[in-house]
């Protein structure tokens, strides 16, 4: 069982936590905008990287808060945590103990 | 005249006794108001406090006035509590204190129920659900927040060394309250 | 009764003042506390303890230890207490158990299975796999029940378990796992920091191999006194906490170890005082310190597995910790030095002792001096070469080693007892577990600890330490380390005689392919079996593994591993490390189901979730059925009724009458904000700028990709504020959904959610009489047609209490959903039921809900819909707003495929016979004389009596469907097919005037 920091809650337990896939992957401004093949590739296309990864993560079960974390998928690793909506930061897996 | 002759009553959503298993004793709570307050934490910053309780505690951490609590639960949510007889008194003042701010105001006052868990043993039989550090360093009298039970979302208020509030949704609270006791013989 | 010829006079850490029995396939023994079921039994001459899994053969202990792969025994505590597969060696002796053999019949002595032994050739590597394969129509009557009846591991418990099992979530700065001298060192250096310090180990007392020390000496006391005085050390600090009987088994992500502490079974029945049998702790440890030691190897011979023939160590435990005699006349075969210290405490016990040694005599001249002062005698430069006996070891056949490597003629030394150690190996399992990387020390011949994935030490045997005093430091170290303590102590200890010639199959003089010389003992797996295996291009070690379920058994190959891997490796021509190391996975010993579930049974299997009404519905009589986590009333049984007729009870009194349903379980979501309405025109197809507060109306929303997710009637209660009803499965994913989007796409939005599911209990009144009966309850509202028509809501009292009064129907007839807080639902309940009572109130459940909006062609989101149906499949395209420029899978609906033509779409069907009602599910075919595969049309969604109709009706999803009106399908039955007319799916009240009705 994973422990995730919660930006606002610390560290906690994986059990309170919903995992929501990869983050940065903004909704379109005006979907209509797009064509099928750019709407199905955000609709469907996500990565998969073995290494440091931009994820999503929800604390359902504490301050129901949605952030996001970089993980590294090899180790389970977390690099760090930080709010959403704000630009991934700049580090790596050697960053983390 | 109708309203006199068929005024409701109030049925608790569990049997009212108190349980005592090896010292650990699982209490149900007499019914509260509660009101579920969001607003962004820069606002609330801004206000400081409503109906006398600070909003500026640490989330995980509850600000207590008189009978009067708020629960930090996140970053722009607070759950705030009062004698059940003061919900719409409580939600008035509130409400006052906000005027022209913008806030959500909810009675969630039906919809949770508490348990007090006491005794030595009782950090014991709540981390047979509980997946948190329950010691008093790690959360020490005044923190509250919400968290698992086995397979039930509670909230968890710490209110003394050996005296925890537990609060669900009504229709888990036989559920949590057969957890409780059930944890308690296994401690 | 026994008296236990082969316990010795002195000695052992059992209380000879405490004797117990135990019962062992029907026969008494006596033993002591502090035994376990084996030491019992060998104090009594027993080593007959199990047969083989393939071959049947006879089988006694090997070790003394959590390893053991052969004694598994069943115990029976009585009433319910069953449980297959104990290790004799760590299943602790009490008054009164119950033990029995496994695997064998009639009798252990006598087993039928052992017929297996005399094919043995056929039942080589692969066996199953070869030989079951054809033909095909054999394996499922013939193979697999005659293989299951023969094979599996000991007989499940048929009765539910009586015992209480606890689960613990548990904190601490430091675990330490393994209570040995490492382990020990360890907690003693951390308890000192302040820190909380878990120590746990799977013994009964905690000492690891110290328990069997009866020489070494550590800071000059003896060894087993510094255990005492150091537990009493650790006991006076509060901050530690010491579990006995507690097995770390998993060791999982960010230092979350699993234990299982085993509480009751060591104590005699009717002392439990309630306690739980075991419990699960899952600790989240700052740091963790491994210290699990090691594991004794076997020697791979021809017939090494007769009873009688253990591990050298575990005789040493068993003379030494246990006072039993493993034998009267005992040869030590060995190729490594740790065999010299157990002949020298087995001859000072008083037995006699002669050893093997396979190294050669200059490789072994200061273990031979030892032997010598000592007046044991030593072949050195011997191999192993076989055994004699049958149920019991009576011989060792050994021969010279020539220069050469070819073997010299054979001598049997006679003997009753044979230990064996061909060196041995850290126990890494846990270390490995927590994805740590193990690297191959070619001295010791040992995968060793290397570079570490988590806040872990490995410290003592486990890391390839096997002195003493170099464990003790080493062990202290670590702890001191993970408690930020910058501190260091040597000890002075005994030296330890260590170190070993690896030696994976004992050469013979035999073909190698003719001997039965066992690697894994617990699966039956023989030095034949992996040859033949690597011959047959099995040539990496998790294929082998496979093919031959070396290392597969319960053990986990504790004991096999490294000589089978050495062997491959041989076969193979390799060395060690290219060949590799199969991976341990959790559990490192097996976990009792009960742990594992804990208090998650019966009553605590799931929450079950019941609404205020509940009370009132059981005692009227509701048959319930699950819905999601709630239970709900699922039809109101009368006297002799079955639920057809209920439902057709029930449903008629809604039509011509009036209905009273419990609705509380509807999902409720209060969207409060300024920018409610824009949230809500994002999250739903329609539109809600204009929706009047006051208003309700029919809410569809989808996921992105433009399949229908809920749905559900939201009322306008202010310009800011929404009371939003979702399905009742729907609940938690819809107010999920809105959050993320909510937080994630549209956080500068002003609005804020919040679950009011279980504020408002729902009380609906469906049917023409329902504002007659409702009305004089009611305060501050009108309910007049003109004042409150269908589809608005109004706040005020009803029965004194506050309400929120929605004018809604799922039913088609008027009615309204009186939502109070829940407290209150239940009498507000009582009292509109009591009143309608003269009005011939029918109370209705799901069951009659379901058919009434079914005969209004009402959808059910989950059943008409299964997340590939789109708003116009189900003939609600008309919802969808054409003026909003977004909402969330507003662009999937214009994806190619969701506006292509024959998309299923929602009809009527009415079957030829009236009578008939189809099976939901059930395939729709145009032709069923078709050619396979017959183009399926679709499939039947809904289906129902309907008794305002008179006769069956049923929804369905057809391809193409509306353009069908009228044409005729074949349905799939069990029995072939039933025709039907595809019609609208509207079956009463076409135009919808009921539900407008006006004051009556
Ligand atoms: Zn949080």
């Amino acid at each position: 069982m994973l422990l995730i920091t919660c930006p606002h809650c610390g560290p906690r337990p994986e059990l309170e936590f919903r995992y929501g896939g990869e983050a940065h992957v903004a909704r379109p401004a005006d979907p209509s905008a797009l064509d099928d093949r750019e709407w199905s590739e955000f609709l469907f296309v996500r990565n998969n990287p073995k290494g440091v990864f931009a994820e999503r993560w929800n604390h359902a079960h504490g301050c129901q808060r949605w952030f996001n974390a970089l993980r590294d998928t090899h180790t389970d690793a977390f690099v760090t945590t930080y709010p959403a909506g704000t630009a991934r930061p700049d580090m790596a897996a050697e960053d983390v103990r | 005249m109708l309203e006199i002759r068929n005024q409701a009553t109030r049925t608790a959503p569990f049997p009212l006794a108190t349980e005592t298993v090896k010292g650990t004793a699982i209490a149900p709570l007499p019914p509260r108001a509660r009101l579920s307050l969001r607003l962004r934490p820069a606002e609330a910053a801004r206000i400081g406090s409503v109906a006398g309780l600070p909003l500026d505690r640490p989330i995980g951490t509850f600000a207590a006035h008189d009978e009067r609590r708020a629960l930090r639960l996140g970053p722009d949510e607070w759950l705030v509590s009062g004698p059940a007889d003061e919900t719409d008194e409580l939600g008035a003042r509130i409400a006052g204190d906000l005027a022209g701010i913008v806030h959500a105001l909810v009675d969630v006052s039906h919809r949770n129920c508490g348990l007090a868990v006491s005794g030595a043993q009782a950090e014991a039989a709540l981390n047979a659900g509980c997946p948190l550090d329950l010691s008093l360093a790690a959360f020490p009298v005044g923190a509250a927040t919400r968290t698992l039970l086995g397979k039930a979302e509670i909230l968890l208020v710490r209110v003394d060394a050996a005296c925890f509030e537990v609060e669900c949704w009504r229709s888990f609270a036989e559920y949590v309250r057969t957890f409780l006791v059930e944890a308690a013989r296994g401690t | 009764m026994s008296r236990q010829p082969f316990r010795l006079e002195r000695g052992g850490r059992i209380d000879r003042s405490r004797p117990l029995t135990i019962r062992f396939d029907g026969e008494t023994f006596t033993g002591y506390a502090g035994d376990t079921v084996a030491s019992t039994l060998l104090a009594n001459g027993v080593h007959l303890m199990g047969r083989s899994f393939k071959y049947h053969r006879p089988r006694g202990l090997l070790s003394v230890g959590t390893d053991e792969p052969n004694a598994l025994l069943s115990a029976d505590r009585g009433a319910g207490r069953v449980d297959p597969n104990n290790r004799a060696s760590v299943l602790e002796a009490v008054d009164g158990l119950v033990t029995g053999s496994q695997n064998r019949w009639p009798s252990l002595a006598f087993d039928v299975g052992a017929v297996n032994d005399v094919l043995s050739p056929v039942f080589v590597a692969g066996f199953y796999y070869k030989t079951f394969m054809w033909p095909r129509s054999f394996w499922d009557k013939v193979y697999e029940p005659i293989i299951r009846a023969a094979a599996g591991l000991g007989v499940a418990p048929a009765g539910p378990d009586p015992d209480r099992y606890a689960h613990r979530h548990a904190h601490c700065d430091l675990l330490v796992v393994g209570a040995g001298p490492a382990g020990l060192a360890a907690a003693l250096a951390a308890a000192r920091s302040g820190k909380r310090v878990m120590l746990a180990d799977e013994q009964a007392e905690p000492g690891g191999a110290l328990l069997h020390d009866v020489t070494s000496t550590i800071d000059g006391v003896p060894a087993q006194d510094w255990v005492a005085q150091t537990i009493a050390a650790l006991d006076a600090h509060e901050n530690v906490v010491v579990l006995p009987r507690t097995t770390a088994f998993g060791y999982y992500n960010h230092n979350h170890v699993a234990l299982v502490e085993r509480i009751t079974d060591h104590l005699p029945a009717g002392d439990t005082h309630g306690a739980p049998r075991e419990r699960l702790w899952q600790v989240r440890a700052g740091e963790v310190v491994l210290a699990t030691g090691s594991h004794e190897r076997p020697l791979v011979f021809a017939d090494n597995d007769r009873p009688g023939i253990m591990l050298a160590e575990s005789l040493r435990i068993l003379v030494n910790r246990y006072a039993v005699a493993p034998g009267r006349e005992i040869v030590l075969a060995t190729t490594g030095s740790s065999a010299y210290t157990v002949a020298a405490d087995l001859k000072a016990a008083g037995l006699a002792v002669t050893i093997v040694d396979a190294r050669l005599a200059v490789d072994c001249v200061a273990d031979t001096a030892f032997a010598a002062e000592r007046g044991i005698t030593v072949l050195p430069g011997h191999t192993v070469v076989g055994s004699k006996g049958r149920l019991r070891v009576s011989g060792l056949i050994v021969a010279p080693l020539r220069a050469d490597g070819s073997v010299g003629p054979r001598r049997t030394l006679a003997c009753d007892c044979v230990g064996m150690s061909g060196g041995w190996t850290p126990a890494v399992h846990l270390f490995s577990q927590s994805r740590g990387k193990l690297a191959y020390d070619a001295g010791q011949d040992a995968f060793l600890p290397a570079s570490h994935a988590q806040a872990e030490r490995s410290a003592g045997a486990c890391a390839g330490t096997y002195d003493l005093a170099a464990c003790l430091a080493a062990g202290f170290a670590a702890g001191a380390q993970a408690a930020s303590l910058d501190e260091t102590r040597a000890f002075e200890a005994s030296p330890a005689r260590t170190g070993f010639q690896p030696m994976r199959v004992m050469p013979t003089d035999v073909d190698p392919g003719r001997v039965r010389a066992f690697v894994d003992f617990q699966n039956d797996v023989t030095a034949k079996d992996l040859k033949l295996a690597v011959r047959e291009g099995f040539h990496s070690i998790e294929h082998v593994k496979r093919y031959t379920t070396t290392g597969m058994a319960t053990d986990q190959g504790k004991t096999s591993n490294m000589n089978a891997l050495g062997y491959v490796a041989g076969l193979l021509d390799k060395e060690l490390p290219q060949v590799g190391t199969t991976t341990f996975r959790p559990p490192y010993t097996p976990v009792s189901f009960g742990a594992l579930v804990g208090p998650s049974k019966g009553a605590l299997f799931d929450p079950v979730r019941k609404t205020p009404i509940d009370s009132w519905a059981e005692a009227n009589g509701a048959a319930f059925e699950p819905v999601s986590l709630w239970r709900r009333a699922w039809y109101f049984p009368e006297d002799g009724e079955d639920m057809h007729a209920a439902v057709a009870r029930e449903c008629a009194a809604v039509r011509e009458g009036l209905g009273i349903f419990d609705a509380s379980t509807l999902g409720k979501i209060e969207v409060v904000g300024p920018d409610a309405a824009e949230f809500m025109n994002r999250m739903y197809v329609n539109g809600w700028s204009k929706l009047a507060p006051g208003k309700c109306r029919y809410g569809l929303m989808l996921k992105e990709d433009g399949f229908i997710l809920d749905d559900g009637v939201v009322a306008r209660l202010a310009e800011d504020r929404f009371h939003v009803t979702t399905t009742t499965g729907g609940a938690a994913r819809v107010l999920a959904l809105m959050e993320d989007y909510l937080q994630t796409e549209w956080p500068d939005l002003d609005v804020f959610l919040t679950s009011v599911t279980e504020q408002w209990a729902v009380i609906a009144l469906q049917g023409p009489k329902a504002r007659e009966v409702l009305a004089p309850f009611v305060s501050d509202i009108d309910l007049s047609n003109e004042a409150m028509p269908h589809m608005s809501v109004r706040e005020g009292y009803v029965c004194g209490v506050p309400t929120r009064l929605m004018r809604v129907s799922f039913t088609g007839e008027l009615g309204y959903e009186v939502n109070v807080p829940a407290d209150h639902a239940l009498s507000v309940w009582e009292t509109l039921y009591d009143a309608g009572r003269a009005h011939g109130i029918t109370p209705y459940g799901t069951e009659t809900m379901h058919v009434l909006r079914a005969e209004k062609g009402f959808i059910i989101v989950g059943q008409e819909t299964d997340g590939t149906v789109t708003p116009d499949d189900v003939g609600l395209g008309g919802m969808v707003s054409k003026v909003k420029r977004d909402f969330v899978g507003m662009r999937s609906l214009a994806r190619p495929d969701l506006v292509a033509s024959g998309r299923k779409q929602l009809v009527g069907l009415e079957t030829l016979d009236p009578n008939e009602r189809l099976d939901e599910g059930a395939q729709i075919v145009v032709d069923p004389s078709a050619p396979v595969p017959v183009p399926m049309l679709g499939h039947v969604t809904s289906s129902y009596w309907s008794p305002a109709c008179g006769r069956t009706i049923a929804l369905a999803l057809v391809a193409d469907g509306r353009a069908r009106m009228g044409e005729t399908v074949h349905v799939t039955t069990p029995g072939g097919f039933a025709r039907a007319t595809i019609r609208n799916p509207v079956f009463v009240d076409a135009e919808g005037v009921r539900v407008h009705a006006r004051d009556s």
